[in-house]
């Protein structure tokens, strides 16, 4: 014995729009497709529904029931994208879980509703969860998945089918409970057969010559007599594993143990999926009710737990037991493919693609923080604060090159500190600079370099660089900011050269 | 003395660097840093890597000088393509300056740790990685216990490391490192007297080298490397200097005035 609940969602994309968007509640919405050079709509809420307006108008013609219409772009699979997600939500009421295009889904219930208390707990406990997030639903349970879906669409009487009880509640629905194309349903209809039980006592041969084998097969299916099955949705387990202790934790080594134990179970798993951890997530609960959090991340994915329990190792001392520790659960929280390198391979060849580097960056991020570390490469400006960026990984490469044609200062201030210049003459160098306390004569300099300031990201003046060398063959970078004047001029040292 | 025994004591001496822990990292066999008589000071005659160095800069103006002349080193270092690490707090290093050094700065992963203490520690574990060309911590001061650490760990690794003290804060004492350099800027020269400022030049100072001997040298960084210079170029006459500097940059404002 079989039993299967079917729910139907009448309105399922006007009720998610409306839960996301609360501002639309009593207002006519519709979402529309274009069809053959028409704007036709596919789904429509239920206040629509009550004014008249159905799926497959023409939105022109509902616009001439409800002048002011809203009408929403209908995205390509986003129902089916939206069922899949109510899907797995279901996975909680029964191991198995399948959608039915393009309206509901269904669940094989048996040997679940008594935990809910039967079978009309159950239905009404799932349908009161969906109701209130919002969607409007109708559901049925049964013995086969015809009947139920059927029930739940068409059904006027009880929603629940008693065990092989299928056959007399399907006998009042009309022919298009029975799942069936358009042209054979419009035939029925013809016929004057608007109800099951007006032909369900015709001999099967006589119908199958008049509406073919697929009506004969929805016919068996509705009654239990062919077989029908689900392909139920499957959802991916996170990466998690828990370690309950016979005794509450409260040293290191032991909590190092529970680590490794934990790294071992988990990366054997990731391995045999070709996954690394790019973060990881440990969890202790603690007798007195309290969660101690303890996160790692790394720089390339990897599931090596000698590599990874040296990360976790780091972090021990911030783990406080306080009681003791009942449950570890450590969840890789981000996982990637990982890239199996030979190594003899990479020791050969050394530079950021090496291991031992990520590895190494890996502990120092642990240590001091990711923000610490970084790693530049050029950008397209000239501004000199601006040449250059921290590289987003390690791997990141840009065309841009560095730029070579006017030498850059080893050391280059945070700020351009001012200083006091004598520059007599307009475009000259200076002949004199004194900077913290100190007069420094210039004896060569080179200059100068114009750098524009970028005007469409910061308003402010141009520069103009000095290489300034001075009699004790110290170099400078020296600016003034704006155009030469002798009073206002403003000038600035910006850094050293080596 | 004859040869033989000349031969015998060459063979002497390098077992005694060997059993002090001065071993030649086997990569570096034939690495020449183009240093010239400096490198005739270290022992075996070659620079000392896998070993921690140490640069003492006193003023901004020598850091610099430091800053270049390591990018320099660095550029031989990481001929081979390995990256190296620097580690600092309050870095000043402007990383587009290392191209002129021949160093692509694409390839050095800077370490901007907040708290001071936390250099040494990166640095260890940084020298015990292989595979790194050279770690740079800028750090103050270091005693002889810390800078040991330091040694062990790169004997194991042949990693090599810079320590960078800027102003340092208590007085040079002993330690582990192979070598204390000092590098501060000299006047630049410019070939047939153009007015401008020429390639950087140093006074490099070796203060102290472990079995090895001390000096005061001249290089100047080329675009082909390091270049010693015999004879550095004194001041000269400071106001004909600068007389020759107006008229130039009179000739060029004049030029851009009737352009």
């Amino acid at each position: 014995m079989k039993r299967y609940l079917s729910i139907w969602f009448p309105n399922l994309l006007c009720d998610y729009l409306a839960f996301k968007k609360p501002e639309l509640k009593g207002t006519v919405y519709v979402f529309t497709r274009s069809e053959r050079g028409r704007i036709m709509i596919s789904a429509a809420s239920r206040e629509a529904e009550n004014q008249g307006i159905f799926a497959n108008m023409v939105l022109a013609d509902a616009k001439a029931v409800v002048p002011d219409i809203l009408a929403f772009d209908d995205q390509e699979g986003f129902a089916k994208k939206l069922l899949t997600r109510i899907a797995k939500w279901g996975i909680r009421f029964s191991p198995f879980v399948a959608i039915q295009e393009p309206d509901g889904i269904i669940l094989d219930s048996y040997g679940c509703s008594h935990l809910w208390g039967g079978e009309e707990g159950y239905l009404k406990h799932i349908l009161d969860k969906l109701t209130e997030s919002g969607y409007g639903c109708r559901g049925s349970i049964s013995d086969t998945i015809g009947t139920s879906w059927a029930i739940a669409r068409f059904g006027k009487k009880a929603p629940i089918i008693a065990p092989a009880q299928q056959y007399n509640a399907i006998l009042n629905l009309p022919p298009v409970a029975l799942r069936v194309e358009e042209a054979t349903y419009q035939k029925l209809h013809k016929l004057g057969l608007d109800k099951i039980g007006k032909f369900i006592q015709m001999p099967r041969s006589v119908l199958r010559r008049r509406f073919g084998n697929d009506f004969i097969l929805r016919l068996g299916q509705i009654l239990g007599t062919e077989e029908e099955t689900i392909t139920p949705v499957i959802v991916v387990a996170p990466y998690e594993e828990r370690l309950p202790c016979l005794e509450p934790i409260r040293t290191k080594p032991a909590i190092e143990i529970a680590i490794e134990k934990l790294l071992e179970s988990l990366c054997a798993r990731l391995a045999t999926e070709g996954l690394g951890i790019r973060s990881a997530e440990l969890r202790g609960y603690r007798l007195d009710g309290q969660m101690t959090q303890t996160r790692i991340g790394t720089n390339r994915s990897t599931h090596e737990v000698k590599h990874l329990f040296k990360l976790f190792e780091l972090k021990i001392a911030l783990i406080e037991p306080a009681l003791g520790i009942e449950l570890f659960i450590l969840t890789a929280t981000k996982t990637e493919p990982v890239y199996l390198h030979q190594e003899k391979l990479w020791s050969a060849k050394p530079g950021l693609a090496d291991d031992n580097l990520a590895k190494l960056l890996d502990r120092l991020a642990g240590k001091i923080g990711p923000q610490a570390i970084k790693r530049y490469i050029p950008q397209a400006n000239h501004w000199p604060e601006r040449c250059l960026r921290p590289a987003l990984s390690l791997e990141e490469k840009t065309e841009i090159k560095w730029q070579k044609a006017n030498p850059r200062p080893s050391e280059l201030l945070n700020r351009p500190v001012p200083v006091q210049v004598t520059a007599p003459i307009p475009d000259y160098p200076p002949m004199n600079f004194r900077y913290r306390e100190e007069l420094h004569i210039v004896r060569k300099a080179d200059g100068p370099e114009r750098i524009e300031r970028e005007w469409w990201m910061e308003p402010g003046e141009h520069r103009d660089y000095y290489i300034l060398e001075d009699d004790r063959g110290r170099r400078y970078w020296v600016f003034r900011s704006g155009h030469y004047d002798e009073e206002k001029s403003a000038w600035f040292l910006h850094g050293f050269f080596a | 003395m004859t040869a033989e025994k000349q031969e015998i004591l060459a063979k002497l001496r390098t077992q005694l660097l060997e059993v002090q822990g001065f071993r030649p990292s086997p990569s570096a066999t034939a690495q020449c840093f183009g240093l010239g008589e400096i490198e005739s000071c270290f022992p075996n005659s070659t620079f000392p890597t896998g070993t921690i160095h140490e640069f003492i800069a006193e003023h901004p103006e020598d850091a610099a000088a430091t800053d270049g002349f390591i990018s320099g080193l660095l550029h031989k270092l990481m001929e081979n393509g390995a990256s190296t690490l620097w580690i600092s707090r309050n870095r000043k290093l402007f990383p587009p300056s290392m191209e002129r050094f021949g160093t692509d700065a694409q390839q050095v992963v800077f370490i901007d740790v907040p708290y001071e203490k936390q250099i040494l520690w990166t640095m260890e574990e940084a020298l015990k990685t292989e595979g790194l060309a050279c770690v740079i911590a800028e750090i103050p001061d270091i005693d002889f216990a810390q800078s040991r650490r330091l040694q062990l760990a790169t004997e194991k690794s042949h990693v090599t490391g810079f320590v960078f003290r800027k102003a340092p804060k208590r007085a040079l004492s002993a330690t582990a490192c192979t070598v204390r350099w000092k590098i501060s800027p000299e006047p630049t020269e410019m070939q047939d007297n153009i007015p401008g400022v020429g390639s950087p030049r140093w006074e490099v100072t070796l203060i102290k080298v472990r079995n090895g001997h001390t000096g005061t040298f001249h290089i100047e960084w080329s675009e082909n490397g390091f270049t010693q210079i015999q004879s550095p170029a004194l001041a000269q006459a400071p106001e004909k200097e600068s007389e020759k500097q107006h008229t130039y940059h009179r000739i060029l404002a004049e030029e851009r005035g009737t352009a």
